[in-house]
């Protein structure tokens, strides 16, 4: 074959098909890109990063010593520095900066800072550097000087690690004591003294003036008392208990600072530890991060609420959604007469997915929180009022709403099985005698089941990734107790919840220090991603089967 | 054999009416979206209403010269000529308490003033140049879980007359305004000087009753006209005299040391007479009414030098008779007119619009006041009846022109469209123009377009007609995944990872726009050239794949020289360059960050429909056009494109949609800033970010909360509209390919 001469070559077209080639790997590129992105970001937030140690020349004169993670490099332009008050060799056009995670907020007031890689005189990873997870103030970086208990010196040098570990266990076991004894305990004491309180207020509007039933609640409230006291009695030994321990530690100045022992999450030396037990940190943060409560402000900690929140949510908007939408598709295909209006239905519906999510949140807002929650909390709980119980934004309220919202979905995919249903089956099974009401369970549904399933997976997976429509209708940045706890009822509609998709605008964009939350908030997103990436494919595997199934039987 | 018969027929019957029923429901619950949106919005375009008119003599003695409500509209007081203050019952007028104030024996009351119009202070000056301030207060009070409301007299300062003119003379008229560091009183004296009096308060601040009020006094330069009104702002900087003849002299009294006539302007239209001044609640605008029924709003503008000057704003018109008072509403920018024909009428300043036009009585109407919160009325009639009416007028502030026009809002330089929708400030005129939203929306929407639409179509053109069958499965699947990602995550993403990216390589990503064309052409230019050995190891239909390689290396190229153009053509900051050298303003999160993180949210939406749709073409015409001779892209260019192009239309419209819905993207990527600017390197407010942001905070039933609503509104309607088009076009298209 002769070549092409390029004339030719732009007449046939082919530039612009490899240009919407282009365009398709471009597409392919953002899309994998985005999901590598957001995997090495979020998975490598849990690996134990090693600390360095380096003396920095500060300026000309100051020459200061340094610790802390490494974060990042990037390269400006000298301009950049210089008018950010940095210094540039001689001649260089741009230079490498690192961003260290230098920790100590208490000491030093930042998380971070950036130094110029020319600057660094002296690099080291000291074998004994101690990293601490602290409950506030964030890192710590430092090395172990003391452990002490009740003040005195108990080990100190080469013997002050094991020792501190040993106490460290002890302190933690103790925190976990308190906080079993103030989460469940004391909170299920207070629950019922509120619900004492209601009840007794609910005998006054109902203008019972019989004293016994005051008297009996009276009594519980006694009773509850004195639990509550016993508890604190408790509570304060432990307290003291747990107070007796701290440990000493100096920072990379040589300041020496002393820590409550309560006052640490967790202990680890990065530049001693192995890939193994590095590993086996990572898994250790991997889990904290998916069971664990969220600690200062969101930014630290794990997201088990934001998580349980979620799953919650969904469950209940999918028990709303499914029998809605399959007996509205149901009813367009099998029980309504076709013609103009149930077209016009169809693109109502099709639209209705178009319709932005806030919208929904709006009204879900106005109608449901306002509206029906308002009416609700004066036909029923006119005792708490004027605290609202239903009448503010709510896990049942998110739940409805986004069911509402998912509610297309369904029955798009719920009417697309049912359309796909050779006729021959529905005509068979009538022939044989059965009702129409038999044929629709017997024969239809099941046949339909796949694209029912398709639909809901579809729905779940839109609802578990929405965040505008929340915002309105119950999300909260920090729910104090859980949707489901053991205090009856059991399952608190009425509570504002925590969730993963808000957790990420709320940690990313509200949160105090973002820089320090940004780890975090990469590893939420992970989390989101694969669940709603593993719901979507799950979706389509059963849609592509469901579709050779039925090919067979045309 | 029969019973069971008869259970199966009404299983099936049932379950017929059930679903039935499910189904409508359904349908139901959908419309009922659009109609309770449409209900919550609908009250606030009703025009006010008034009802239940209570009338009854005028309670106590003398002649009106305050009238006031209190806030629950329980008690009503009148300040009389004879220095007595009347509280009555509201709803019959019977007084409950009448109260003289101390007037020293044998002094006259020579005039009469009530400061700004919200405040409840009324002034009585005496004939020996002395002044006493009343102030009607009220203490509420629950015995018997019933609200009591006790009216009081308190003196603001002191029981004592105050001496205003050292001079002693008798005032003849004046104003006054209290404030918290210091008290200024204008006066004319019957030897017609115009005095400025102000007692600051000096010593403890802490301590209201350490401080100790220190008087100094100066006299005002003549205006040179005859001073009919005086007006004087809360702030005691500014003071207006005006004549009848429509004279108005400014003074800057600001600083009582040099006090000086600022400007001078003649204030109604040509031989008007002025009947009457007021301050609209702020002070800052005047109304003026006029002989013709006009009322005419004014407030201070500034020119090219800095100068405030008097500007007339807008007018409103009173048909029905002459205009006989005037009563500002406390909180808003509303007020009220009676005439001598005995109408009333209601009107907004900002909504430039009057909402109620009512004939109240027969009488002529002589005092109009508005209660506190401006949901009751009190008309004084000239027979000495007082009516007292119950006003609904919950959302005067929304109209047309102030949703959808340019408004000129006090203190502006000129009529703008503004959304600010809430401040600090109790007197704050709400700016609830939806122009900036709704154009920030089409803003954000374009730049997502004019990323996602080219990227797409020309993607769902490759896919569905170029691409090999094994790679078209794979690749459909990965990019429709897009779809599902939430858009938390990329507004996540393009708030705090792209943005700053962006940022630092502006130039590298501009110099991609250009580079990476040429790039792709000049690779598939060599392809072509390369020997066939190579080249039939990759089938045809595998071309995006080859290009994946080439294009991370560009794209990571450009990124990497974007320091060395930055340097070379922007002098190292191209941030800096845009903003000194061009002129533009750069915001970090800007329309390119939401265009791309938009973009690429809308990408698989219309990817997904516009490849269906090509693909669908039927094989027959391709095959047609391919046997004539001409090239695949002839062909995709001339037979698949046009045929499928209602479907690409309804696709990018459906794109479109979902882009102008958008919330999490446009609340995470931009800076939520209202501005009217097309710039690319700024952000921009969409409606939808802005329900997100503001819902919350609105109070439940406010005209803000249903502006809201209206916003959600537009943006279903839009939406709905837009859908709807789309998939009427496609459902047209398919009937086109089932008959082809």
């Amino acid at each position: 074959m002769a070549k092409v001469t390029i004339n030719q070559w732009v007449k046939g077209g082919s530039p612009w098909v490899w240009l919407s080639a282009a365009a398709v790997s471009a597409s392919l590129i953002m899309v994998v890109g985005l999901l590598f992105l957001i995997a090495v970001r979020g998975l490598g937030f849990f690996w134990p990063a090693d600390v360095l140690e380096v003396r920095y020349k500060q300026s000309a004169t100051e020459t200061i010593t340094l610790v802390g993670e490494v974060q990042g490099t990037e390269t400006v332009s000298a301009e950049r520095v210089i008018s950010a008050g940095g210094t540039v060799p001689e001649g260089a056009e741009s230079v490498q900066r690192i961003l260290l995670k230098v920790g100590n907020r208490d000491i030093t007031g930042l998380d971070f800072r950036w130094v110029e890689h020319h600057n660094i005189v002296e690099e080291t990873r000291p074998e004994n550097m101690v990293v601490l997870e602290r409950r506030e103030w964030g890192n710590f970086y430092g090395y172990l000087q003391v452990v002490k208990v009740n003040g005195e010196t108990v080990a100190e040098g080469d013997k002050a690690w094991p020792a501190f570990q040993e106490r460290l266990n002890v302190a933690a076991n103790l925190f976990e004591n308190i906080n079993d004894i103030q989460k469940g305990e004391i909170g299920a004491i207070n629950y019922q003294i509120e619900e004492l309180r209601l009840a007794q207020r609910r005998l006054e509007l109902d203008g019972v003036t019989d004293a016994a039933p005051y008297k009996e609640i009276e009594q519980q409230r006694e009773v509850l008392n004195k639990d509550y006291q016993k508890l604190q009695k408790k509570l304060d030994v432990l307290y003291r208990e747990i107070a007796q321990d701290s440990a000493v530690l100096s920072v990379a100045d040589g300041r020496r600072l002393e820590i409550p022992m309560s006052k640490i999450v967790r202990a680890f030396k990065p530049n001693s530890m192995g890939v193994m037990t590095k590993s086996g940190h990572y898994l250790e943060k991997l889990w904290e991060f998916v069971s664990d409560e969220p600690r200062e402000a969101n930014t630290e900690g794990g997201i088990f609420p934001a998580i349980f929140g979620t799953v919650m949510m969904v469950i209940i908007m999918s028990i709303l959604v499914t029998p809605l939408g399959v007996v509205a598709a149901v009813y367009l295909r099998e029980y309504a007469k076709q013609g103009p209006l149930t077209r016009l239905i169809r693109i109502a519906v099709n639209n209705l997915a178009g319709v932005p999510s806030v919208v929904y949140g709006v009204f879900g807002l106005g109608f449901f929180v306002y509206f029906l929650g308002g009416n609700i909390d004066q036909l029923f709980y006119p005792e708490a009022l004027p605290a609202p119980t239903y009448g503010t934004p709510g896990l049942m309220w998110s739940s409805l709403t986004l069911a509402l919202l998912t509610l297309p979905v369904v029955i798009v995919a719920t009417e697309e099985g049912l359309a796909r249903i050779p006729r021959a089956m529905r005509e068979g099974s009538m022939a044989l005698g059965a009702t129409k009401a038999e044929t629709l369970w017997r024969i239809v549904l099941p046949m339909a089941s796949p694209a029912l399933m398709t639909g809901m997976i579809l729905a779940v997976a839109r609802a578990a990734g929405e965040v505008a429509p929340l915002m309105l209708v119950g999300v909260v940045k920090l729910a104090p107790s859980l949707p489901l706890d053991m205090n009856s009822p059991f399952i608190h509609l009425d509570r504002k919840f925590m969730h993963l998709g808000f957790h990420i605008y709320d940690v990313g964009f509200q949160s105090p220090n973002v820089e320090a939350a940004r780890p975090l908030v990469y590893a939420t997103a992970l989390l989101l991603v694969v669940v709603i990436v593993a719901l979507n494919l799950a979706a389509i595997w059963i849609r592509n089967h469901l579709r050779e199934k039925y090919k067979s039987l045309d | 054999m029969l019973a069971f018969q008869t259970y199966r027929t009404f299983k099936d019957k049932s379950l017929s009416v059930l679903v039935a029923f499910g189904g409508n429901f359904v349908i139901v619950a959908i419309l009922l979206i659009f109609f309770y949106l449409f209900y919550v919005v609908a009250p606030m375009f009703e025009s006010a209403e008034v009802d239940s008119a209570i009338t009854y003599a005028l309670p106590g003695e003398g002649s009106t010269q305050l009238l006031a409500l209190e806030e629950q509209n329980e008690v009503g007081v009148r300040f009389t000529d004879t220095a007595q203050a009347v509280f009555f019952h509201v709803d019959g007028g019977g007084i409950i308490e009448t109260v003289t104030l101390p007037v020293p024996e044998n002094t006259a009351v020579s005039a009469f003033h009530a400061a700004s119009p919200n405040s409840t202070v009324a002034g009585y000056a005496l004939e020996n140049g002395k002044l006493l301030l009343a102030q009607h207060k009220y203490r509420v009070t629950f015995p018997n879980d019933k609200r009591l409301i006790t009216p009081y007299i308190d003196y603001p300062l002191g029981k004592h007359a105050l001496e205003i003119d050292p001079e002693k003379k008798a005032i003849k008229q004046f104003v006054f305004q209290l404030g918290e560091e210091a008290h200024s009183f204008v006066a004319q004296t019957a030897d017609d000087r115009f005095i400025l009096t102000r007692f600051s308060l000096e010593g403890s601040a802490l301590d209201e009753d350490e401080a100790e009020l220190v008087a100094s006094t100066v006299e005002l330069p003549s205006a040179g006209i005859a001073v009919d009104f005086m007006l004087m702002d809360i702030e005691q900087r500014v003071l207006y005299m005006v004549s009848r003849d429509g004279e108005m002299v400014q003074y800057d009294i600001s600083d009582h040391e040099s006090v000086a006539i600022q400007q001078r302007r003649h204030i109604v239209k040509g031989d008007r007479k002025v009947l009457n001044i007021s301050w609209l609640t702020g002070t800052i605008s005047l109304l003026v009414v006029d002989s013709q029924g006009t009322i005419s709003q004014w407030f201070p503008v500034r020119d090219e030098g800095n100068n405030q000057i008097p500007t007339l704003i807008r007018e409103f018109n009173s048909d029905v008779g002459k205009v006989t008072d005037i009563a500002v509403e406390y909180h808003r920018k509303g007020f009220a007119t009676v005439t001598d024909q005995g109408s009333l009428g209601i009107y907004h300043t900002t909504a430039n619009q009057q909402v109620l036009d009512f004939k109240a009585t027969e009488q002529s109407i002589e005092r109009v006041i508005f209660s506190p919160r401006a949901n009751a009325i009190l008309l004084e009639s000239v027979d000495e009846q007082i009516h007292f009416w119950k006003v609904h007028n919950e959302y005067p502030e929304v109209s047309w022109s102030s949703l959808w026009g340019k408004v000129w809002y006090e203190s502006y330089d000129e009529p703008e469209y503004i959304w600010q929708s809430s401040s600090a400030s109790n007197d704050f005129e709400p700016k609830l123009s939806l122009v900036p939203i709704s154009f920030g929306t089409i803003k954000a929407a374009f730049y997502a377009m004019i990323v996602a639409v080219p990227l797409a179509v020309l993607g769902a053109m490759f896919t569905a007609y170029f691409m090999a069958p094994r790679m078209r499965r794979v690749v459909k699947p990965s990019i429709e995944i897009m779809e599902a990602l939430p858009t938390v995550i990329l507004g996540f993403l393009a708030g705090l990872w792209l943005a700053p990216l962006i940022e630092a390589n502006l130039p590298g990503i501009f110099s991609l726009l250009l580079v990476m064309p040429v790039a792709v052409l000049i690779a598939a230019w060599s392809w072509t050239h390369l020997p066939d050995r190579i080249r039939h190891r990759v089938p045809e239909g595998w071309e995006a794949l080859l290009l994946i390689p080439l294009i991370v290396i560009v794209l990571f190229g450009s990124i990497e020289l974007s320091p060395l153009l930055e340097a070379q053509f922007f002098g190292g900051d191209m941030r800096r360059w845009l903003t000194n050298d061009i002129g533009i303003s750069f915001d970090q999160r800007n329309s390119i960050v939401v265009g791309l993180a938009m973009g690429f949210a809308v990408i698989p939406t219309i990817f997904s429909i516009a490849e269906d749709a090509i693909f669908s073409v039927p094989k027959t015409l391709t095959h047609g056009s391919l046997a004539l001779g001409a090239t695949p892209w002839q062909t995709m260019w001339r037979v698949v494109l046009l045929t499928a192009s209602p479907g690409i239309f309804s696709a990018i419209m459906i794109g479109f949609g979902r882009a102008v819905g958008e919330t999490m993207i446009v609340l995470m990527a931009t800076g939520n800033t209202p501005i009217m600017d097309f710039n690319i390197f700024e952000g921009m407010r969409t409606l939808s970010a802005n329900i997100a942001v503001e819902v919350p905070e609105s109070e439940v039933g406010s005209t803000h909360y249903r502006v809201l609503f209206l916003a959600a509104l537009v943006l279903f309607s839009f939406t709905f509209f837009f859908n709807t088009i789309a998939e009427l076009v496609r459902q047209r298209l398919r009937r086109k390919y089932s008959s082809l």
